[in-house]
């Protein structure tokens, strides 16, 4: 079988193109900014963004003038603020003026069941007494044939191509994923085409010992990249912690126009790709690094 | 405000929301001050309080103040961690959720909140964040609790887009719409505590050196007041002794 291992500028070069749907999911866990800074240097445009929480990734990549319409559930920099390119967008249109589709978490989190069983919708216990469907015309009711109740409806999300960060994954894609989980599987089974990036790249010996913690089997996905680090500044559970200062950070930059092109000057065009970023952040990196926590091991025989 | 030098308003809310916890609630928490609140009633009168994130950490006892609700720490020696579909179908919409904290740009009469826009939604004067879980654990929790500092632009009389619905045109709105919760149970604010009477707030207790004139001057319609109106209890210095040596001990929150 050939291998799925590319570099990261040939899985983007190859899945995502302008006008494209695209999800790079992970909630403040496993967020793969490697992959929107190659998005960037490649000037992709027009895209369709969708993540629950569009978090300074996405605001980098709206920003950059990426993006024509985003698909969301909460626009906010976590713990820190908002996002200000994103609001520079939507208040004033810089640098574009962009769409917005907009539901809340679970009316996302059911878009993407929904995409993942390829159903038209997904039905959910929700909106009523709220001005969300009045925002959002997509979100609509049913009425149930057993019971005749009427429950809100939100149709279905496949995007083209779903980019999901994990610990660690072989070279077919069977991908480990630990701590929190947010909607990795659900976006990784709804998507035509799915990209997974890996921490680190294991023996398919290693992923067999513990089946339980395959989140996405190989058979689902198209490319496998190995980009250790690919998270920062989000976080990665066991391999190094979220750098909270740079989120707080991140206000003084996105604020400002100028300070957020230098931003990306300096931390997107003018490296290589994520090792050269890895390189140049240097002892700032290492000292995010993981404390250890091992769980006891688990017995798979019979 | 409140003027006691032995305290500030945080803690005051802080301590009167964990107070008004009960033990062996299921709590849909997130940071700041109401993750304070939580741990506290956990220290105090409520060991068996379940904390909820919906992040997907069940039972989480984090060694660090979490600063995101998506913080490793929540992950490290919980109960469990399930994926975002598993908390807001099985556990959220399943009904196992006792209280659900909110929080709003704005707050109106009938305990709506805001976290969308303010002015209109096509051509808003400030983009908020959003719904996020607000929307679905306002529908379902419970009970919800609020905690909000007061202001005449933070509780005007209609919010400016209802992101959270809480008695939505007051009466039993909740209930003819189908919400499985209750609705609005408490609104603790850094001037006084509210209640609900036939879906509308109502003034029930004064916080210490706060005044009736104080909270008028701070909210954007004619409040109605409870008939016993309270001083709310100030905080005991063991409760502050917790908040502060073990709970924030850099004062990230109060």
């Amino acid at each position: 079988m050939p291998t799925k291992l590319v570099s990261m500028h040939d899985a983007i070069e190859r899945f995502v193109h302008d006008g494209d749907t695209v999800v790079i999911e992970g909630f403040t866990h496993l967020i793969c900014f490697a992959a929107a800074h190659e998005i960037i240097r490649q000037r992709r445009r027009e895209l369709t963004l969708c993540r629950l929480t569009p978090d300074l990734i996405y605001d980098q990549l709206i920003g950059a003038g990426c993006v024509r319409k985003l698909v969301f559930s909460w626009a906010g920099n976590p713990g820190a603020g908002p996002l200000y390119a994103f609001r520079r967008a939507v208040e004033h249109g810089i640098p574009n003026q962009i769409q917005l589709e907009e539901y809340s978490h679970y009316g996302m989190v059911a878009r993407l069941t929904a995409g993942a069983a390829r159903l038209p919708f997904f039905p959910l216990r929700n909106y009523m007494g709220t001005d969300l469907p009045k925002a959002n015309p997509l979100i609509k009711t049913v009425e149930c044939p057993f019971t005749g109740e009427e429950l809100a409806a939100v149709p279905a999300l496949n995007p083209d191509v779903a980019i999901i960060h994990v610990q660690r994954a072989d070279e077919n894609g069977d991908a480990q994923i630990w701590g929190l989980l947010g909607v990795q599987k659900e976006a990784a089974f709804a998507a035509k085409h799915t990209i997974i990036v890996a921490e680190e790249i294991v023996a398919e010996s290693v992923i067999r010992a513990d089946p339980n913690r395959t989140l996405i089997p190989g058979l689902i996905v198209d490319a496998v990249v190995c980009e250790p680090f690919g998270c920062h500044p989000s976080y990665a559970q066991g391999f190094y912690d979220r750098d909270n200062d740079f989120y707080v950070s991140w206000k003084g930059i996105s604020e400002d126009v100028k300070r957020f092109n230098a931003y990306l000057d300096e931390w997107v065009f003018g490296v290589e790709d994520r090792a050269e970023y890895v390189k140049r952040m240097g002892e700032s990196l290492q000292r995010l690094k993981a404390q250890s926590t091992f769980c006891g091991p688990v017995n798979y025989g019979y | 405000m409140v003027t006691d030098t032995h305290f500030t308003a945080n803690e005051l809310m802080v301590c009167e929301a964990a107070r008004q916890l009960r033990d062996g609630d299921v709590v849909f928490v997130g940071i700041g001050l109401p993750n304070l609140a939580c741990n506290l009633a956990r220290r105090r009168h409520a060991p068996k309080l379940v904390l909820i994130y919906e992040s997907g950490a069940v039972g989480a006892e984090p060694k660090r103040l979490p600063i995101s609700i998506g913080d490793p720490a929540l992950v490290t020696n919980s109960l469990s961690v399930c994926s975002m579909f598993d908390v807001f179908t099985y556990y959220l919409q399943g009904g196992l959720i006792d209280v659900g904290f909110l929080q709003g740009a704005q707050i109106d009469r009938f305990g709506n909140l805001n976290t969308t826009v303010v002015g209109d939604y096509a051509q808003p004067k400030v983009r908020l964040p959003g719904s996020g879980g607000a929307c679905e654990i306002a529908i379902h929790a419970k009970r919800v609790f609020v905690i909000a500092p007061q202001s005449k632009r933070s509780f005007p009389e209609r919010v400016d887009f209802v992101t959270s619905p809480g008695f939505v045109n007051g009466g039993e709105a909740r209930k003819r719409l189908g919400m499985p919760g209750a609705g609005p149970a408490t609104v603790i604010t850094n001037l006084g505590c509210y209640g609900f009477a036939d879906g509308e707030m109502v003034l029930t207790s004064l916080h210490p050196g706060c005044t009736l004139e104080q909270v008028r001057e701070n909210i954007g319609w004619e409040v109605p007041v409870a008939r016993e109106l309270k001083l709310t209890n100030s905080p005991t210095a063991e409760e502050l002794r917790i908040i502060r040596e073990e709970l924030d001990p850099s004062h990230l929150y109060i």
